[in-house]
């Protein structure tokens, strides 16, 4: 049981001018069920981190109030339980039973209760391994079902959810629902931070929709709200259902071969593979977790060199042999986590690098830096650290890097995970006008959406 | 670097079962004598008994040899560079290599000092070999009364340790994407191994706030008592393996002091 009051709520974090949260008056009562919304910049993550008792006073500036029954939240630490968005970095020890009960012990549960209430979480979860099984082995919606049991032992009031799923594959993500699902009651207070909003809907009962620095745009039931802000959610970027994007065809068939992988294959990693990419087609590559698919665009990308099997690419030979400067200029690769990337400390120089290295004249490489700010909506952050950038920003900086150099082909792996509508249509146009304009695509997706609105074809590995 | 990586097998054999304390502290304790003398058959006579402890600890020579080779190496470098190049060239001259005279006394140093490092490095391999990291940090905790902050923090850090090699394999391709490469140039070559360092120690860092705000979430730094899930005893038996090992190794050391084999590190 647990109770949530803010009342003109807001925080800066030390060092930064704007507000990520402001204005905020809310009240959840016990036992509701709210999913949080609102673009990326928000601060619904911020709300989260207040919520859990995570800011610590001396790492920002606050305003008005927020409580939990009635106590500052890092007082109220053992009302509240937390599931972050990445598995990896929340699971402490090797075997899983070890794992659920770490919480136990650091809130000093009595021995004898430890193992049963680690039972009880494990089950409560629908967790399908002994406590025996080592975290490591699991797939990352295991692991996360895992760190939801972690949280649920300690039995929270309040349980808050920062896009538990934005990490995994479908079939993780529809696990870790499973398991929310299941393991709520109706002693248990819910804030969940979800994009998509169709795959949350069935576990809440209320909607609260922030507005970047201005507090509550809108709280209600479900219908309600989306009835009343439906497309103005969609236009911000909020994943709305019934609010389709339109599939973005070819206008042309496709032009010549840019990449051909025959019997391509890494010992270990993937399957013999053969594949074509031409000119102007995008090619979704598919297939579920293991098959291979980002070490298939490894390959395809000139980054690594296949145990067996032959990659060649256009102009001529295998891509792997060029030298780096050579490749940028014929494919361009990006990344699944932009970060890996990012090589200088502005984002104007992550855009010159490319042209730079090519030796091409300063003043044609800042035309190529100005265009591609520009056309990415980049401008306004052209001195910032590219580590700082929201998950949008970094991704459209990732694929302007690529695009700084010109290559003829674009391969992408995972280029849609976790971005908000608005990036998510940006990357579609984006890469639809690449490829109107002669360029080829070759993106490795889960996103079901993302191939019915672009791809041309689509080449699915099986594991 | 295969010692240094985070397998085991939990041990039922008789010294392999002991308390991971115990058997730290015994290999400490055991190895620490030998580190005063200079001659071979001190350490040879140590390596001996470990070598005869193996079956106590469950462990079979072919999983010790796969563990061990790196400290192997280690023994023979030691041999060749001390061939080559000590400058105490005593004794009775037994081969010409060109302008190395490798003769008895330098032989003897470079066994003493080859038998040494395995005899003092192998025990350390042998416990870690036959312990659990979680039993390791619980008995620290426990038995040894190490903070848990302290033990159960690397622990948790230990665990994202393989995730480091996968890590710069992707970095190393990311820059390779962005037009970076070195060819042949080696300066080149160091600033791109700089950065992509730079690049990794940055990403763990950042890996290792997010496991600390996820471990504090759940009450690591609340300051209540902890309780433990796992006991970890410390028995008769443990108490008995860490009095035993020194007076061991006291023995070994006491027998070539009255041997006269005993040539001591400093006098």
């Amino acid at each position: 049981m647990a109770e949530v009051t803010l009342r003109g709520f807001g925080w800066r974090h030390a060092g930064r001018r704007a507000w990520a949260v402001r204005g905020v008056d809310l009240r959840i009562a016990h036992g509701e069920r709210v999913l949080l919304l609102g673009p990326s910049g928000a601060g619904k993550s911020t709300l989260l981190a207040a919520l859990a008792g995570l800011l610590a006073e001396d790492s920002g500036e606050a305003e008005g109030t927020v409580e939990i029954d009635g106590l500052d939240p890092r007082k109220a630490r053992e009302r509240v339980g937390v599931l972050f968005q990445d598995p990896e970095t929340q699971l402490v020890m090797s075997r899983c039973g070890d794992d659920v009960a770490f919480g136990l012990e650091n809130r000093g549960v009595p021995a004898a209760e430890i193992w049963p209430r680690v039972d009880e979480a494990l089950a409560r979860v629908g967790f399908g391994h002994g406590r025996d099984r080592l975290t490591a082995a699991l797939s990352g919606g295991e692991q996360q079902r895992l760190a939801l049991a972690g949280v649920l032992a300690l039995r929270p009031g309040l349980l808050l959810l920062d896009e538990p799923t934005a990490n995994l594959d479908p079939a993780g993500a529809a696990l870790v629902r499973g398991a929310v699902a299941r393991a709520l009651d109706a002693d248990t207070t819910l804030l969940l931070v979800e994009h998509r909003v169709a795959d949350a809907l069935p576990l809440v009962d209320r909607v609260v929709v922030l507005e970047p620095g201005g507090g509550v745009a809108a709280d209600g039931p479900p219908g309600a709200v989306f009835a009343a802000h439906g497309a103005a959610l969609a236009e911000a970027g909020v994943w709305i259902p019934g609010h389709p994007v339109a599939p973005r065809r070819a206008a042309a068939g496709p032009g010549e071969v840019l990449v051909r992988a025959a019997g391509a294959a890494v010992a270990g990693r993937l399957r013999p593979a053969d594949l074509t990419a031409h000119a102007g087609e995008v090619l979704a590559v598919t297939g579920p977790n293991g098959a291979g698919k980002s070490t298939l665009a490894l390959l395809l990308g000139g980054l690594m060199r296949p145990t067996s099997g032959a990659v060649e690419a256009a102009p001529a030979g295998a891509p792997h042999r060029w030298r780096a400067a050579a490749l940028t200029t014929r494919i361009g690769s990006v990344f699944q986590d932009p970060e890996h990337q990012f090589v200088t400390h502005r984002v104007a120089d992550e855009l010159a690098l490319g042209p730079r290295r090519l030796g091409r004249p300063a003043a044609e490489v800042d035309r190529v830096v100005a265009g591609l700010l520009d056309r990415l909506r980049l401008t306004r952050l052209a001195g910032a650290n590219p580590y700082t950038l929201s998950g949008g920003e970094a991704r459209r900086l990732s694929v302007a890097t690529a695009l700084a150099t010109a290559p003829r082909l674009l391969v992408l792996d995972e280029p849609t995970f976790g971005q908000d509508r608005r990036t998510w249509i940006e990357l579609v146009d984006l890469l639809a006008g690449l490829r109107d304009d002669g360029h080829g695509v070759v993106a490795v997706t889960h996103d079901a959406d993302f191939v019915a609105a672009l791809a041309d074809r689509e080449h699915r590995l099986a594991r | 670097m295969t010692a240094l990586l985070p397998t085991f097998q939990a041990s039922t054999a008789p010294l392999g079962r002991r308390n991971p304390v115990a058997k730290l502290a015994a290999a400490v304790l055991f190895t620490a004598p030998l580190i005063a003398t200079l001659d071979p058959l001190t350490p040879a006579v140590a390596l001996a008994v470990e070598l005869a402890a193996l079956p106590l600890f469950g462990l079979r020579p072919a999983e010790l040899a796969r563990r061990a080779w790196p400290l192997l190496v280690a023994a023979a470098g030691i041999v060749v560079t001390l061939v080559l190049f000590a400058a105490e060239r005593t004794g009775a001259l037994v081969v010409a290599l060109g302008p190395f005279d490798v003769t008895t006394g330098v032989l003897w140093l470079a066994l003493g000092m080859a038998l040494r490092i395995v005899a003092i490095a192998l025990p350390g391999v042998m416990v870690f070999a036959t312990t659990d990291p979680t039993d390791l940090a619980d008995a620290l905790v426990q038995n040894a009364r190490v903070p848990a902050r302290f033990a159960l923090g690397a622990l948790a850090a230990f665990r994202l340790v393989p995730l480091l090699g996968q890590e710069w394999q992707l970095l190393a391709m990311a820059r390779r994407a962005r037009g970076l490469d070195a060819g042949r140039n080696p300066a080149a070559r160091l600033r791109l191994f700089a950065s992509t360092a730079f690049a990794l120690l940055v990403g763990a860092i950042r890996r290792g706030t997010r496991l600390a705000v996820a471990m504090d979430a759940r009450g690591f730094d609340a300051g209540t008592p902890r309780t433990v899930a796992r006991r970890q005893r410390f028995t008769a038996a443990d108490t008995a393996l860490v009095v035993a090992a020194p007076a061991l190794s006291a023995v070994i050391v006491a027998v070539s002091v009255v041997t006269g084999v005993f040539r001591p590190l400093i006098g």
